[in-house]
């Protein structure tokens, strides 16, 4: 049983991580129809922004700990937030009226131009994120121990997505992200700036992103450029689980996969522990193409 | 310019089966990359430029072609080239298991599942799925290929292998593009809904595209065994898959002289830019964006099929 809810709680960790990442897919998905493929990327930008602003700029030891792990999630998010708008404006704002696969293929190459730039910039090979910026404490809860910085990544993971939940659902701005959502064109008939609400999707989208990879960076100490494409694929696959273009279905399906993963690769195989969230993927698309929480059934498929 | 096609076969073929007397193993190698190549492509042309259908995962029947032969090859000592069609047999039918209950998934979600089944594949070889596909280092010591006792070995001979089957390729796939399949999914390609109405069976077509699609890639991952000898799961990783699609959509999706030109421009360019190796990933990125933005029908783009319309007297209406 212990067994069980240590996997479970390094499942929630994983998946906060994973529905961070796939709000900034169903965001995009929402409003623009467009799979994001160049969004796995801006996540390992963002654990890379993280490394750098760590190591060469000497953050930790300048300010303290405390303050530097929040001068640096608003610094990275920030960072990556407009690396998403060039991204937008580059990319995919002029592929507006293009057919799908045209913006589909545009996506790749972003996401191939990104990878490769992290590459040429920080070279191939793994990269160590500094050990000491959180104290090594663990708590002990009902016979499990959970280290400190999960929880902090749990936590970070959940304000981060209420926050977003009650911004879209309660603010005006939130409301005119759904109504480009539901309907481009009506939404410019009653005056919503679809181009500025666009815009500010790929400002949050990136921003959580990048926060994603830096938590990931603290997390496992450990990034490579070619990580972005994993939890890209799998925090997708998320998005689709909880019903994609759907925000607390990405949450929810984050959560779902990144438990599913770790008590999968505890009690099946660790070797396949990739494939299970693939097999995840086929399996919703094919049994509940609408996901979990999905609604607009017709659109989908 | 009006584009003759018969005239440029005519007279580019010979030439270009000439040319390896002149080149040294090194560069007859590279066309033999751009040969392999271009059969991928051609193959998932057949998928993605015909049937429309966005396959990102399309390494995975490659991968299995080139393991089913690499294993029959290295336990029972069948001759490689004589397993071709077993290789293409047990593509297409991984590919129609595969694909049957996918085929109805729009157009990026299908996509989606099509990287999902080339991660699988590639995890499954890298964890000897089976114990048959000797995990992370792959299976080695496959015999090289024969044809009338005579062993084929250096890139020279090999040039001349690849290249015929990739002649035998293209004129069938002209010939596909007239039959009544390749009609199908013209017209399935240009508007579904209109060819649904038409009585097309849209789903049969396109699962035939994927298939026959994932046969030729099957084969080719054959061929490829024999070159190599050896073969490893990295070999068939989502970045294959990516350089397959990226060569069609360079060269012009659903055209064959496209394909062709695209294979030789993706695999060819960056052996002449040695220098810049590790930056041509990034410029192919660049690229794939500014084509899409400038030129999304892409460099040689198919030329409209005209089909001779037979008026009411010409069928002789009786009714």
């Amino acid at each position: 049983m212990a067994e069980f809810l240590q996997q479970f709680v390094n499942g929630l960790a994983v998946g906060g991580i994973y529905a961070l990442i796939a709000l900034g897919y169903t965001m995009v998905y929402g409003v623009l129809k467009l799979i994001n493929f160049a969004h796995g990327d801006l996540f390992t930008i963002g654990a890379y922004l993280g490394l750098t602003l760590l190591t060469s700029f000497g953050l930790a030891d300048r300010v303290g700990p405390g303050v530097a792990v929040l001068l640096l999630v608003v610094m990275v998010m920030g960072f990556v937030a407009v690396i998403g708008i060039i991204l937008e404006r580059v990319a995919y704002r002029p592929l507006r009226n293009s057919p799908r696969l045209s913006a589909v293929v545009s996506a790749l190459g972003a996401s191939i131009f990104f990878q490769n730039a992290v590459m040429l910039i920080y070279g191939a090979r793994f990269r160590v994120y500094p050990q000491n910026l959180l104290p090594k404490i663990s708590l002990n809860l009902l016979g499990i121990y959970i280290p400190l910085v999960k929880i902090l990544v749990l936590v970070v993971c959940v304000i981060m997505m209420v926050g977003l939940y009650l911004f879209i659902q309660r603010t005006t701005i939130g409301t005119a992200i759904r109504a480009a959502a539901i309907d481009q064109e009506a939404a410019r008939l009653v005056g919503i700036n679809v181009d500025g609400v666009i815009t500010l999707v790929f400002i949050i989208g990136p921003a959580l992103g990048g926060l994603a990879g830096l938590m990931v960076g603290i997390l496992y100490g450990q990034i490579k450029f070619t990580m972005g494409w994993i939890y890209g694929l799998k925090a997708f696959t998320a998005a689709i689980l909880g019903g994609i273009g759907n925000i607390p279905g990405a949450m929810l399906g984050g959560l779902i996969l990144g438990v599913v993963e770790a008590l999968g690769s505890a009690y099946i195989s660790i070797a396949w522990k990739d494939a299970i969230a693939f097999c995840v993927l086929i399996l919703i698309l094919v049994v509940k193409p609408t996901g979990l929480l999905g609604e607009r059934v017709a659109e989908k498929v | 310019m009006k584009f003759n096609r018969k005239r440029f076969y005519l007279a580019a073929v010979p030439i270009f089966f000439l040319v390896p007397l002149i080149l040294n193993p090194y560069w007859v190698d590279v066309l033999n990359s751009i040969g392999l190549y271009a059969l991928l492509g051609l193959s998932l042309n057949l998928i993605v430029g015909y049937a429309g259908l966005f396959n990102l995962g399309h390494a995975a029947f490659y991968a299995v072609g080139a393991y089913t032969s690499a294993i029959l090859n290295t336990t029972y000592h069948i001759p490689i080239l004589l397993l071709l069609p077993v290789a293409g047999l047990a593509a297409g039918i991984f590919a129609l298991i595969v694909a049957r209950p996918i085929i109805h998934l729009r157009g990026d979600y299908l996509c989606i599942v099509t990287i999902g089944v080339g991660e699988i594949v590639r995890i499954a070889l890298i964890n000897d799925v089976f114990g048959i596909t000797g995990g992370a280092n792959g299976i080695f010591g496959i015999a090289r290929p024969r044809i009338f006792g005579m062993v084929i070995r250096t890139p020279h001979q090999f040039f001349y292998l690849i290249w015929l089957f990739v002649a035998i390729t293209v004129f069938l796939f002209y010939r596909l593009e007239d039959s009544r399949v390749g009609r199908a999914l013209n017209y399935i390609r240009e508007d579904e809904m209109a060819a649904e109405a038409c009585g097309i069976n849209v789903a049969h077509y396109k699962l035939i595209s994927f298939v026959v699609g994932a046969t030729w890639a099957g084969m080719a991952g054959n061929i490829f065994a024999a070159k190599m000898t050896i073969i490893s799961p990295e070999s068939f990783s989502f970045w294959e898959s990516v350089l397959m699609f990226t060569l069609i959509i360079l060269g012009g999706a659903g055209s064959i002289e496209g394909v062709l030109l695209g294979a030789f421009l993706i695999i060819g360019l960056p052996e002449i830019f040695r220098e810049l190796s590790n930056a041509r990933m990034l410029f192919f990125g660049a690229a794939m964006i500014a084509m899409m933005i400038f030129r999304p029908e892409g460099l040689i783009p198919p030329v409209p099929k005209k089909y001779r319309v037979f008026s009411g007297t010409d069928r002789g209406e009786t009714t």
